[in-house]
């Protein structure tokens, strides 16, 4: 549904737990009011284990299963088979962090996606392992500080979608907390389609990135506006679709400086680890603008 | 109990006595108590048991759904999942399979969920081995798991039933393991009676679990909990744990209106007047009966086996009743606690006053007859843990 700027509906209560700014408790409550109340979430070991709140507590208005790091995606599986079972239509929506879904939950997220369960599946990327306390996952970015590598990150980022595309999802997409509308959109396309979704969401992380809690948005729209993150949608068996934002940051990107610059993160990363990075954006950038016919409203 | 013989002449007038494997009647089990979802990965030799459901499910014979996932550890997770939304959950695995799912195993117990899961029982490496051991089952013994050791292939289908009743009751809501050695009888056929299957439905009844998850009543499981309540989850499972001897010989009783078969906590076979109790779980027991015949005809030693059934919690006041004041105690012991001795050895030191033989005997394929056991028994050393093959 549009996004006017006003709440629809509540679906993370005040007084959570999560550090101020945080961005993916900005993306997931657009995510869960899209969602709406017929919802049953499934969260690994991540940020979102902890700021749901503290038993007797929670913060969510819909049923959250908490479940083990590597296990998020086969227990909701589970759900969804015997939801399937008995002919009953809830949402079924997996939350789970960047080292849950693309490090130790990895071949549970892909025998769920090979078994093409109807279900759908949200990485909050914030690049590190933030729940902690910021180390080093297969997404950190080239040059980030984290504390298990404390001179910066040796080597590139895991490229997740890539391998989730050859599960051939029913729907594929990547969004950014700072692009509400784009993450709604895609949050409905993801629970209309019959069969696994994944979405995947860029959310940056005041204390891991170190930028000031006021930033996130800047933030998350500077890493698409740089190429280094792009926003594209793709349904199955049909061609990757980039949305607006990035068709915009292709004809004209930022350097990656500015980008680098607003996060504490990068203060170790030498011309080296930023050259790196601006490779990768640029890349990035020829990979995609193959696909711009399709650009989406 | 009108009901009970109803069901009981309808039972004699439809049901098939068969032939057939442990593994095939624990996947005939599964299929008769109504399981909704089963997720199962393959390894030897449990893997019959999930072919067999595979076969059920895809003839159209078995109403459930069945998901081939890709290790033990989703194996778990998603019949955990499937159990929090109030399905009726089965699955199986042995040896490293259940190391693998580990996590999940002790996860799902602290949730509450009653799913039921078969092990045939097989020894973990390295080195390789696919033959019978109870370590690992018993390396899981403190999750919270229930678990139960069956002796033949009756006992495997009959203890499958009645474990989803056992852990779906509402002073229970833990899961249960139910074992059967790895090849010895998962492997072997022997005949079976089974129950129609409307019997067998009647008798286990609706799967009720009271906090299952539901989008119209939206609450959180499992969520960060700190030390004011936390311990209060565990003394939880105690309890419950603690009603299990209660609540399962229920469950024997009335099964045993339904179908004349009697099952105890605790198997006794000659214990009553016996100066010598030879103590062992599953088929090892089963073949200790032989030498307990052997001991009484040919040793004029007044021998008996006495063979928990229900291992956790086991039973602890049951199992001394059963040895009585027996002279010797030998235990066939067919685990490993490395600076311990034998697993179950330390639960019947606990249980009984005599001193307890134990002898660590028919681990990874090591063959135990009657006759060694006969030896075993007249010479094994209160007070020691030996090893069949070494010191005896």
């Amino acid at each position: 549904m549009p996004w006017i700027g006003d709440q629809t509906e509540t679906q993370i209560e005040k007084g959570h737990p999560a550090c101020a700014g945080c961005g993916m408790v900005l993306g997931v409550r657009h995510m869960l009011e899209e969602a709406g109340d017929n919802t049953i979430l499934v969260i690994p070991a991540c940020c979102a284990s902890v700021i749901q709140g503290v038993y007797p507590y929670t913060a969510f208005d819909v049923p959250v299963i908490n479940t083990a790091f590597a296990a998020a995606a086969s227990t909701a599986s589970g759900v969804e088979m015997a939801l399937r079972q008995r002919d009953e239509e809830t949402n079924v929506i997996v939350l789970a962090g960047d080292g849950g879904t693309t490090d130790i939950g990895l071949s549970s997220m892909s025998g769920a996606l090979e078994r093409r369960h109807n279900f759908m599946y949200v990485l909050y990327d914030n690049e590190a392992y933030s729940n902690t306390g910021f180390q080093k996952s297969g997404r950190t970015p080239t040059g980030a500080r984290t504390t298990t590598t404390p001179t910066g990150r040796v080597g590139e980022q895991k490229n997740i979608d890539k391998i989730v595309e050859a599960h051939d999802p029913e729907y594929l997409s990547t969004t950014t907390s700072g692009y509400a509308q784009d993450l709604r959109d895609k949050t409905a396309k993801s629970l209309e389609v019959d069969g696994p979704a994944f979405m995947h969401m860029l959310t940056p992380c005041p204390p891991g990135w170190r930028f000031d809690t006021g930033d996130t948005v800047d933030v998350s729209k500077k890493a698409v506006s740089t190429g280094l993150w792009v926003l594209y949608e793709k349904e199955r068996g049909e061609e990757v679709q980039i949305s607006r934002p990035s068709k915009a940051a292709f004809s004209d990107p930022d350097p990656v400086e500015d980008y680098v610059e607003l996060q504490g993160r990068f203060s170790t990363a030498d011309s080296v680890d930023i050259d790196t990075l601006q490779e990768r954006a640029q890349r990035n950038i020829e990979e995609y603008s193959e696909y711009l016919e399709g650009v989406t409203a | 109990m009108s009901d009970a013989v109803g069901a009981s002449e309808r039972q004699r007038e439809e049901s098939n006595a068969r032939i057939m494997t442990g593994n095939a009647a624990t996947a005939l089990a599964a299929q008769d108590a109504g399981t909704d979802v089963v997720a199962a990965y393959p390894i030897t030799p449990q893997t019959e048991i999930v072919e067999n459901i595979a076969e059920a499910v895809e003839s159209g014979e078995f109403d459930a759904e069945f998901s081939r996932v890709e290790s033990e550890h989703s194996a778990m997770s998603a019949v955990m999942g499937a159990s929090q939304v109030n399905a009726r959950t089965f699955t199986a695995t042995a040896s490293q399979g259940l190391l693998y799912m580990s996590e999940m195993v002790w996860w799902t117990a602290a949730s509450r969920l009653p799913v039921v899961m078969a092990i045939a029982n097989r020894a973990l490496g390295p080195p390789w081995n696919i033959w019978g051991s109870h370590t690992d089952a018993l390396s899981q013994r403190d999750s919270g798991w229930i678990q139960m050791f069956a002796g033949t292939v009756q006992e495997v289908y009959d203890l499958t039933l009645m474990s989803y009743r056992i852990a779906e009751d509402h002073d229970v809501m833990l899961p249960m393991m139910m074992n059967l050695d790895g090849f010895t009888f998962a492997h072997t056929m022997q005949p079976l009676e089974k129950l129609p299957r409307e019997d067998a439905r009647a008798y286990v009844g609706e799967v009720d679990i009271p906090h299952d998850v539901t989008a119209e009543d939206p609450r959180g499981f499992g969520a960060f909990t700190a030390g004011d309540n936390f311990w209060q989850f565990r003394k939880k499972m105690m309890d419950a744990m603690d009603r299990v001897p209660a609540v399962a010989e229920e469950a024997f009783d009335e099964f045993a209106d339904l179908t004349g078969r009697e099952y105890d906590l605790v198997h006794e076979y000659r214990a009553d007047d016996a100066d010598l109790v030879i103590v062992g779980l599953g088929t090892l027991a089963r073949e200790a009966e032989v030498a307990a015949d052997v001991l009484r005809e040919e040793h004029d030693v007044a021998a008996g086996v006495v063979r928990p059934i229900l291992q956790t919690p086991f039973p602890q006041e049951r199992f001394a009743e059963a040895v009585g004041d027996a002279e010797k105690v030998v235990v066939l012991d067919r685990s490993t606690s490395f600076g311990r001795g034998g697993i179950v050895t330390r639960d019947v030191n606990l249980a009984v006053d005599q001193p307890v033989a134990s002898v660590i005997a028919g681990i990874g394929g090591q063959n135990v007859e009657f006759d060694d056991m006969v030896d075993i028994a007249l010479n094994a050393e209160p007070g020691k843990t030996q090893w069949f093959g070494g010191d005896l």
